[in-house]
């Protein structure tokens, strides 16, 4: 369970985020808005790689802005562009780089490495560059990057928007066919319709906070 | 660019199966053994070994190839100079010092996983702990260069397309300015994504 307590966040004298309180409990959470509404900072807020200026963030009751290492543990986070978070030249080594903290056997991390590639088909791309993938791949290898070590909840950051109509589909099925709950901010909005609950945002604040056959009309309508 | 004639590539040989960090003591015991020798026989001799090398590591003459390619031309100009200033000799020395060690480097990056040799670095440097230096930071440092060369590469290529587009592909600040900004803000991602990932350089859990 996530909590978000009279949240704000500011840059300067400009206010990103303002007064927001959630409990984010549902296993699908879709979050939208315009370009620079403050979804993407609010979904950073989730996994405490951004800390609130008032308010608090507490994951299954660790505060973000004190325990970043325990809140990462259990929230994932996938970006945009998967080219800035595979950090290794090599697809297994950049999988194993994940499980590194946990000290695992060798057979252990080399056994997640094979069941986690072959669950996206990606085993026969085990010793390849990782830069020589394509877009939808690098993107599956990022999600297996974070599902690699176990997060019970994973923050996608407008995880299609730089694929081909193929490669959306692929990481789409591959995104519902998660067990963990999932937050995702997108504007891809089919990518959201079965989506539990969503939030619009828009100048810093939640503006609509429901289902998605009331939601997303919501947002088309603010956004015309 | 591809880079991956420079990466590792997999093959069940004797020389992938060797210690990391003994190939790499390899490679500093020969790099400076190779200019320490003054005798051009001597050296086409070690140059004949390293070669052997590819052979017992599996790789075929293409692979071989592909890692002095690139200093083709450079060799020559170094042996013109070499042959301008002393003798044939002395060029012959020159190029075949720089053959075996880029040969030798080559072969020990294309037999070694760049995390198996991170690790070996990561033990090598353990006593500079003492002067205040990570291993493991320094590790992720030179992964973190491997990874991105080809991905600034690319950055590059697109700039450069972008510019072209506008005609300015000759320019150097229209090239360079939206390289270091596309740059930096890709390095404040890539830390965050490293801090998304739990990475702890000091091994805490």
């Amino acid at each position: 369970m996530i909590e978000l307590q009279n949240v704000a966040l500011r840059y300067g004298v400009q206010n990103v985020l303002e007064d927001i309180s959630l409990s984010l409990g549902e296993r699908r959470i879709g979050i939208v808005g315009a370009n620079g509404s403050g979804k993407s900072t609010l979904a950073r807020l989730l996994n405490g790689l951004l800390v609130p200026s008032a308010g608090h963030v507490r994951v299954d009751g660790f505060d973000t802005a004190k325990e970043g290492r325990k809140v990462r543990a259990r929230v994932g986070f996938v970006f945009q562009n998967p080219d800035n978070q595979i950090v290794f030249p090599v697809v297994e080594e950049d999988l194993a780089f994940g499980l590194k903290p946990l000290k695992l056997p060798k057979d252990d991390v080399s056994r997640r490495i094979d069941t986690m590639l072959a669950r996206y088909d990606l085993g026969a791309y085990r010793t390849h560059p990782s830069h020589q993938l394509s877009g939808g791949q690098k993107q599956l290898l990022a999600i297996c990057g974070v599902l690699i070590m176990e997060p019970a909840c994973i923050v996608f950051d407008e995880p299609t928007t730089l694929l081909d109509l193929r490669n959306r589909n692929r990481v789409a099925q591959a995104i519902a066919e998660l067990e963990q709950q999932v937050i995702t901010v997108s504007h891809d909005l089919d990518l959201l319709a079965d989506y539990d609950r969503i939030l619009v945002i828009d100048q810093g604040r939640v503006v609509c906070d429901d289902i998605p056959q009331k939601a997303l009309p919501f947002y088309v309508d603010l956004m015309s | 660019m591809n880079l991956a004639s420079g990466l590792y590539q997999d093959c069940a040989s004797r020389i992938h199966r060797l210690p990391a960090g003994l190939k790499v003591l390899a490679l500093v015991v020969l790099g400076t053994a190779v200019f320490l020798i003054p005798n051009w026989q001597i050296l086409l001799g070690i140059l004949a070994a390293v070669i052997a090398l590819y052979g017992v590591a599996r790789f075929s003459p293409q692979i071989l190839w592909a890692q002095i390619r690139p200093l083709v031309w450079l060799l020559v100009v170094f042996f013109a100079v070499q042959l301008w200033l002393n003798d044939w000799q002395a060029g012959l020395v020159v190029v075949t010092r720089l053959a075996i060690v880029v040969l030798f480097a080559a072969l020990v990056t294309l037999t070694t996983r760049v995390s198996v040799m991170l690790a070996a670095l990561e033990r090598a440097m353990q006593p500079l702990r003492f002067v205040g230096i990570n291993p493991e930071k320094v590790g992720l440092a030179f992964s973190l260069v491997l990874r991105f060369i080809p991905v600034i590469a690319t950055i590059f290529h697109d700039v450069r397309e972008a510019q072209k587009a506008r005609g300015l592909d000759r320019n150097m600040l229209a090239l360079s300015v939206p390289l270091i900004i596309r740059t930096l803000k890709m390095a404040d991602d890539v830390a965050d994504a490293i801090e998304a990932r739990s990475y702890d350089p000091v091994g805490r859990k």
